[in-house]
């Protein structure tokens, strides 16, 4: 099987500073992939550096496309990378307003993504998203409100389905459920793991709450100082962690 | 396309698939495992728990693990299911081993073939019963009602009250939820099983409904292996009983 | 003897301003940034305009200002005046008679020739600016023909609408290459954008200048479902009868009785003196 996204080396640095370095792996189709770490850590550097984000210094970020399998995206051409980012990729970013239009309908900032890739019939762009408020549980009734009237957990619902709608394999989310109530955080999750089995996505998600990478990743990779320092199934990263900073986190979190 | 699933998959060992199978198949095996803890923040201390452990368990055999609490039954178990690392010897679960294995490999390997009741229920909470019992079939893309049929039939089975189907287990009873967990563990006919104190904290009749599954689970020609505190259901279920405080690292040396 | 220099702008900046039309006239519907000048009158007055006309003209042309479709108003006068003070170049009302029309908000309805030159006053030149306020990002999208947002404007049009309510300024693909601002004509007018005279637009406030050469294709936007549709008053010009003419309302008295007349006076005042006649004309002329 090809991976869906082959990362070799990266590295972004803002000027002696490291902010990330020497970050490899494979992700394979159908694989949700956690990156954890305390703030500074370079996640979030990491993450929009595969996501063409932010241009690494060195490193190959080689993704599976459909029409041309691999290719590295870091040296695709802003095109390119822009028509991936509308179709097989998509970025939940952690505040929903940064991936909204919010002064437009929910009903359009879910169909942005379908007519930028073409589509032109009124008709089924609206019942698509219709459906697709339905799919995160936001009423039909509200297609044609605008997000600013929307409560924390369904913008952010919303944000899901904008990035959804045309059928993603690969899903970069950036502390997703971060700022949300523990209620909204623990149905978006299970939303999130719903759509994930349902569609075959592949993700990467950045987070600082262990409880959230448990529950949706598979894999996890831990940061420290812009580097990997242990990498594994997610059950057994956080249940044996091999490295100091791993036990240190992992000893850290309060119990509930 | 869906596999015929039925719940149970013989009454009789007349049914039994396991006559179909090669005898002396080992599902799990296990070659001079051994186990220590490296506690870096606490002046890199490093506590071997266990050394030297070596196991087979064939198809249709179901190897209790004993010894006295603390003895090392749960850190053996979850070495076979990945969850620990094992820091030397090989652990070989359907063919695959598992100590050199990528995560997707195992992960795969837990959703086909390998399947974990452990004592403690995780689950996201506000997903129904119903569904969490149901997801080991839909992770296998199996058809959603034909999923959550089967589901419904082990709820049933192990007396949980319909009317708590569409709710959380997270607010169960500390029973209820064993029995949940235990429904899940049995959802899909994993060729080899892990069974982390099934029976306790149940009653009787729900403790004979999980024997039963665990006798029907060795009838089809599951590989189990089992930490039973409740010693008449492992002299019931158990083929063999393996004493893990041979595998003590004081013994060893 | 007038002190100015001939259209007022000096010779410099008037080469600036041609050099930045003829970049855009080789990418149509491009927006060229320019060095706009400060004008003797307000932005929003038409400096855009102005300073696209200062530039092109020449002591032989014959300039035509309309403002609404009608030659008499403030904004048409004052124009037409400054260059006649400026510029000391002929002027006329005829549409058929001018070499150089400036306009704010409409097209004329009488078919421009390959010889004129018409020239748009625009207030706001970008076309994505109501859905992203960034101007890198709206360059960007230009420049990747990223032109989903267009599609989403029209979308919010129908879904509050239930129709494409955009009247005016309706946005239109140019030589199937960049989405242009056509500025505040009504969308009646867009199918005239097809036409054999040089277009040019110019914004003064916001420092663009953009172009069509003659027989360039303009598609207005539109839905496969929700097409386009160039529209105007259910109603014939009350003075000069003429069916196909795009139409203002005037109310006329606190009854509310109203009419409706050619928004292009100079089109209305010909069909009239070549005799045709509205529902009201008796009575107006008389």
């Amino acid at each position: 099987m090809t991976p869906l996204l082959q990362v070799e080396g990266i590295e972004k640095r803002y000027g002696a500073r490291i902010g990330c370095a020497a970050v490899s792996f494979d992700l394979y189709p159908g694989e949700v992939m956690g990156i954890v770490g305390e703030s500074g850590s370079g996640k979030s550097t990491l993450l929009n550096c595969l996501a063409g984000h932010l241009a690494p210094d060195a490193g190959k970020v080689v993704f599976d496309t459909r029409a041309e399998g691999p290719v590295d995206t870091v040296t695709m051409s802003e095109p390119e990378r822009r028509m991936l980012s509308r179709t097989d990729w998509a970025f939940v970013h952690q505040h929903a307003r940064d991936g909204l239009r919010m002064s437009v309908s929910a009903g359009a900032n879910i169909g942005e993504r379908l007519m930028a890739v073409g589509d032109r019939h009124y008709g089924s762009i609206r019942s698509r998203a219709i459906d697709w408020l339905d799919r995160v549980e936001i009423d039909e009734s509200r297609v044609d409100d605008r997000p600013t009237s929307f409560s924390g957990g369904m913008q952010q619902r919303l944000q899901i389905a904008r990035n959804l709608v045309t059928g993603p394999r690969l899903v970069f989310m950036d502390e997703p459920t971060g700022g949300l109530d523990v209620s909204v955080q623990a149905r978006l999750l299970d939303l999130l793991r719903g759509l994930v089995r349902e569609m075959g996505l592949s993700a990467i998600i950045v987070t600082h709450d262990l409880a959230v990478v448990r529950l949706l990743a598979d894999r996890l990779m831990v940061m420290k100082d812009g580097r990997v320092v242990e990498a594994g199934l997610t059950d057994q990263v956080l249940d044996d962690p091999q490295h100091a900073y791993t036990q240190l986190l992992v000893s850290s979190v309060l119990q509930v | 396309m869906t596999r015929n699933m039925p719940i149970r998959n013989c009454w009789s060992p007349a049914f039994c698939r396991f006559e179909y199978l090669e005898k002396d198949e080992e599902m799990i095996e296990l070659v001079d495992v051994s186990k220590s803890f490296t506690l870096h923040n606490q002046g890199s201390a490093v506590i071997p728990v266990m050394t030297g452990a070596s196991l087979r368990v064939s198809r249709g055999e179901c190897v209790a693990l004993t010894g006295a609490s603390g003895a090392g039954k749960s850190t053996l178990m979850r070495v076979i299911y990945g969850n620990y690392l094992a820091s030397a010897g090989t652990v070989t679960v359907g063919g695959l081993n598992v100590t050199l294995a990528e995560p997707r490999q195992i992960l795969a390997l837990r959703r086909e073939t390998l399947g974990y009741v452990s004592q403690f229920l995780r689950v996201v909470p506000r997903v129904p019963t119903l569904e969490v019992v149901a997801e080991p079939l839909l992770a296998l893309g199996h058809d959603r009602q034909m999923a959550l049929d089967r589901a419904a039939g082990l709820l049933a089975r192990l007396n949980i009250p319909q009317r708590l189907w569409a709710l959380s287990p997270t607010t169960f009873s500390g029973g209820e939820q064993q029995r949940v967990n235990i429904a899940r563990g049995f959802a899909h006919d994993y060729p080899a099983l892990l069974l982390d104190e099934p029976t306790a904290s149940l009653d009787a009749r729900n403790r004979e409904t999980v024997l039963e599954l665990i006798e029907e689970a060795k009838c089809r020609g599951a590989a189990i292996v089992g930490i039973f505190h409740d010693s008449e259901a492992r002299q019931r279920v158990s083929d063999r009983d393996i004493d893990v405080s041979q595998f003590a690292p004081g013994l060893a040396q | 003897m007038n002190e100015y220099n001939f259209a007022y702008l000096d010779e410099q900046t008037k080469r600036m301003i041609r050099r930045a039309i003829l970049k855009g006239l080789a990418v149509p519907g491009y927006q060229v940034p320019f060095a706009s000048r400060e004008m003797p009158m307000p932005y929003g007055w038409g400096t855009g305009g102005v300073q696209v006309s200062a530039a092109i003209l020449t002591p032989e042309d014959r300039f035509k200002v309309i403002d609404q479709g009608a030659d008499d108003t403030t904004n048409a006068v004052s124009i037409r005046k400054f260059f006649e003070k400026t510029a000391g170049i002929a002027t006329t009302e005829k549409t058929a008679r001018a070499s150089v029309i400036q306009t704010r908000h409409r097209i004329p309805e009488a078919r421009l020739r390959e010889d004129q030159i018409i020239v748009y006053q625009v207030p706001i030149p970008e076309p994505l600016r109501f859905l992203e306020p960034r101007e890198t990002e709206t360059r960007k999208m230009h420049s990747l023909e990223e032109y989903g947002m267009m599609h989403v404007k029209l979308y919010e049009d129908i879904s509050q609408h239930g129709a494409i309510s955009t009247a005016y300024a309706y946005p239109v693909k140019v030589s199937g290459r960049y989405v242009m601002d056509p500025s505040p004509i009504p969308k009646f007018d867009n199918p005239k954008l097809e036409m054999d005279a040089i277009q040019l637009f110019g914004a003064g406030r916001e420092q663009r200048i953009y172009a069509v050469p003659p027989h360039t294709r303009i598609v207005s936007l539109d839905f496969e479902d929700y097409t386009f549709e160039a529209t105007k008053a259910e109603h014939s010009c009350d003075l000069c009868g003429a069916g196909d003419s795009y139409l203002d309302e005037v109310i006329m008295d606190d009854a509310g009785n109203r009419m409706f007349v050619c928004s292009d006076t100079d089109y209305c005042r010909s069909r009239r003196s070549a005799g045709h006649v509205g529902r009201l004309g008796e009575e107006s002329a008389a």
